[in-house]
């Protein structure tokens, strides 16, 4: 069994990847981090460089949580990405970070965390910045 | 006396409110499509040639000048701060320009590169203010074998020592000159290569097929490689330069621009070699040795100069010749051409308004580049974060309307599509672009010159080689061709000291410049770059 977290590095991708990982110490379960793009910029400040990526994943081996770190660039955007991956692994949760959206900017953005809240076959938790 | 004042001229037709405005935009287009890699100077003006044409020439002129500084200066920006060439000529740039950024001086090396460019392309100008009026008047001197001869010339230079295939080369420039043979013969009227098509008796319109060329065959190439791992930008404040990086930098800029002036000049001219012979004189001279390699501001300095003043450079036989050297010099004369105005060596004496404020422009350009780059150079770095689809998406929408407007004829959208498919061909399969887009610009002047000298002569060949000129240029022309085989046979008779010299004469400048043309520098660092956006453009 396994639990996903999408990870973007904002505080809410951070706050998420904390939540996530004290889930996963407290249910001994695997970790998996999904960090997409759809790889159609030349510079996207979502995907997590190799630098980052290891502080990361040096973190999670301190804390003893057996991880999986997924950066597909498949021209799929986040939302499917975590989704496909909560399929392929068996997720029995989904930890994402929200952010406050005005009514408009939904509208013409969309929300990611809308599309896996609706579609997700297991519990998805939500976090938020700060919490 | 009579150049400066003809120079003031310019600067009073030139500082008018609109055409300032014009000029700002060019700059502010120039810089946004110089940081995208993939989208160069040459492909802006030719989809903005259709919606020029309704503006005043000097403006529509200002504006193009302003596009290509802009595209030089912004170029740099991306090398620095990504990794990425934005353009061809600030491949060089990249190597140490990202190393400083990566050492946490991209400040520093934005600063030179920006200070270097804007010294660099004033002094270009200058130069060209002062070597465009000799060169006409030598230039009106001559008659159509020799004209004939320079311009074969400046076809096979650009095709032989740019690129890295000579095959290549001329398999594109022969696609250029078939391009430009359809149409009626000149002289006696007959159809050639039209298929019967009426529409094909004008001859393919030049915006079409330059449009065609560097938009759509861009386009379908980036569209056909759109996915890849993002890059992270380095980030970056204000530019500034500390009082030792002043000491350090203005010597390479003024040897950087020493070196790009006169190879942006020549025929075979091009921004690659100079920006490479000025690395290489830097890498020598520096009193930092240690720092080559980790990021040395002298690396930024000397390559950006150069290049921007090879960019000047071109200029001058485009305007006092109507030779254009590389793609963004092309598609401007395709721009006289389109205005009516007839390039050459009259073109000074017969539109003098026009061509002394498109060069009071460029001094007036510079300056603004120097002011929208310096404070500006973050936000400039954002444009890379803009989705490619849409970016490519208002690319083939633009073209397609710019194909349209030309003629209002949907026969042309076929010409597009077609043209647009072969640019992206050659692409895929590494013909460069620039010598087809001088075949069909060139192309039927070409003839002309060569239709006159044999009816000149009545239809004698030696007419050809009738002026002393051509003969010289003949020589030349056979050197040009003859060199990698000579170059050849020298190196296998002797291969130890071939070697040995080649490595030397890298370090010895000037010198230098046959041998390293030979193997293009830009080579290198392009190959490992890995952008597919650009390949095509890179060439250009």
């Amino acid at each position: 069994m396994s639990i996903i977290v999408g990870y973007v590095p904002t505080p809410e991708g951070a706050a998420a990847l904390n939540r996530a990982i004290s889930e996963a110490q407290k249910n001994q379960s695997r970790l998996v981090i999904v960090n997409s793009s759809r790889g159609d910029a030349l510079v996207d400040k979502r995907y997590v460089q190799a630098e980052d990526l290891t502080a990361v994943t040096q973190r999670l081996e301190k804390e003893g949580v057996e991880h999986l770190v997924l950066q597909p660039v498949r021209g799929n955007d986040a939302a499917n990405e975590v989704l496909d991956a909560a399929e392929e692994y068996q997720a029995d949760l989904i930890v994402i970070g929200l952010r406050k959206r005005t009514p408009v900017g939904k509208l013409i953005m969309g929300s990611t965390a809308q599309q896996i809240l609706l579609e997700a076959s297991c519990p998805v938790l939500a976090v938020k910045a700060g919490a | 006396m009579d150049i400066l004042s003809s120079l003031m001229d310019g600067f009073a037709t030139a500082l008018t409110p609109m055409n300032l405005l014009y000029a700002l935009i060019g700059v502010l287009l120039g810089t946004a499509v110089g940081v995208l890699p993939g989208i160069g100077p040459a492909m802006t003006v030719a989809l903005l040639l259709p919606v020029t044409s309704v503006l005043e020439p000097t403006s529509a002129f200002i504006m193009f000048a302003g596009i290509y500084y802009g595209g030089m200066f912004g170029g740099s920006t991306t090398s620095i701060l990504l990794n990425t060439p934005g353009e061809s000529s600030s491949v060089i740039t990249a190597i140490e320009g990202n190393l400083m950024a990566k050492a946490g001086k991209a400040a520093q090396a934005l600063a030179t590169a920006a200070i270097g460019s804007f010294v660099a392309g004033t002094i270009g100008t200058a130069l060209l203010v002062v070597f465009a009026p000799i060169v006409v008047q030598f230039a009106v001197s001559l008659g159509s074998p020799s004209y004939f001869a320079i311009m074969v010339l400046a076809l096979l230079a650009v095709t032989a020592v740019l690129g890295s295939s000579r095959l290549r080369g001329f398999a594109s420039l022969g696609l250029g000159l078939a391009i430009g043979l359809v149409g009626l013969d000149i002289v006696s009227g007959q159809a050639r290569l039209t298929f019967g098509l009426p529409l094909l008796a004008d001859g393919l319109d030049v915006v079409v097929v330059a449009v065609a060329i560097f938009a759509v065959g861009e386009a379908l190439w980036v569209a056909a490689h759109l996915r890849r791992t993002p890059l992270q930008i380095i980030p970056v404040g204000r530019p500034f330069m500390g009082k030792q990086d002043w000491k350090r930098s203005w010597k390479p800029w003024l040897r950087g621009t020493a070196y790009g002036f006169p190879f942006g000049a020549l025929p075979a001219g091009g921004a690659e070699i100079p920006t490479f012979l000025s690395y290489v004189t830097e890498k020598r001279l520096t009193k930092h040795p240690e720092e080559f390699g980790k990021g040395a501001i002298e690396g930024v300095a000397g390559p950006e100069a150069a290049n921007n003043a090879a960019a000047a450079g071109t200029l001058t036989p485009m305007l006092a010749l109507g030779l254009p050297t590389n793609a963004t010099a092309a598609v401007m004369l395709a721009a006289f051409v389109q205005f009516g105005i007839q390039p050459g060596p009259l073109l000074f004496e017969n539109e003098g308004p026009l061509v002394w404020a498109l060069i009071a422009s460029l001094f007036i350009g510079n300056f603004l580049l120097l002011l929208v780059n310096l404070p500006l150079a973050p936000v400039w770095a954002k444009l890379l974060r803009l989705p490619r689809p849409y970016l490519y998406a208002g690319i083939l929408f633009f073209a397609t309307l710019g194909a349209y407007s030309v003629n209002l004829q949907a026969f042309d959208l076929v010409i597009l599509l077609v043209l647009g498919t072969l640019g992206f061909m050659m692409r895929r399969y590494g013909l460069p672009v620039l010598p087809l887009i001088l075949g069909v610009i060139l192309g039927p002047r070409l003839e002309k010159q060569l239709r006159q000298t044999l009816q000149l002569s009545a239809g004698d060949v030696s007419g050809l080689w009738s002026e002393p000129i051509a003969i010289v240029v003949y020589i030349i022309v056979a050197l040009v061709l003859l060199w990698p085989l000579l170059f050849k046979a020298w190196r296998r008779a002797r291969p130890r000291t071939a070697a040995a010299v080649a490595g030397g004469t890298v370090a010895g400048g000037p010198a230098a410049a046959g041998s390293t043309a030979d193997r293009p520098p830009a080579d290198g660092p392009t190959a490992s770059d890995a952008t597919p956006a650009n390949h095509g453009q890179e060439k250009s």
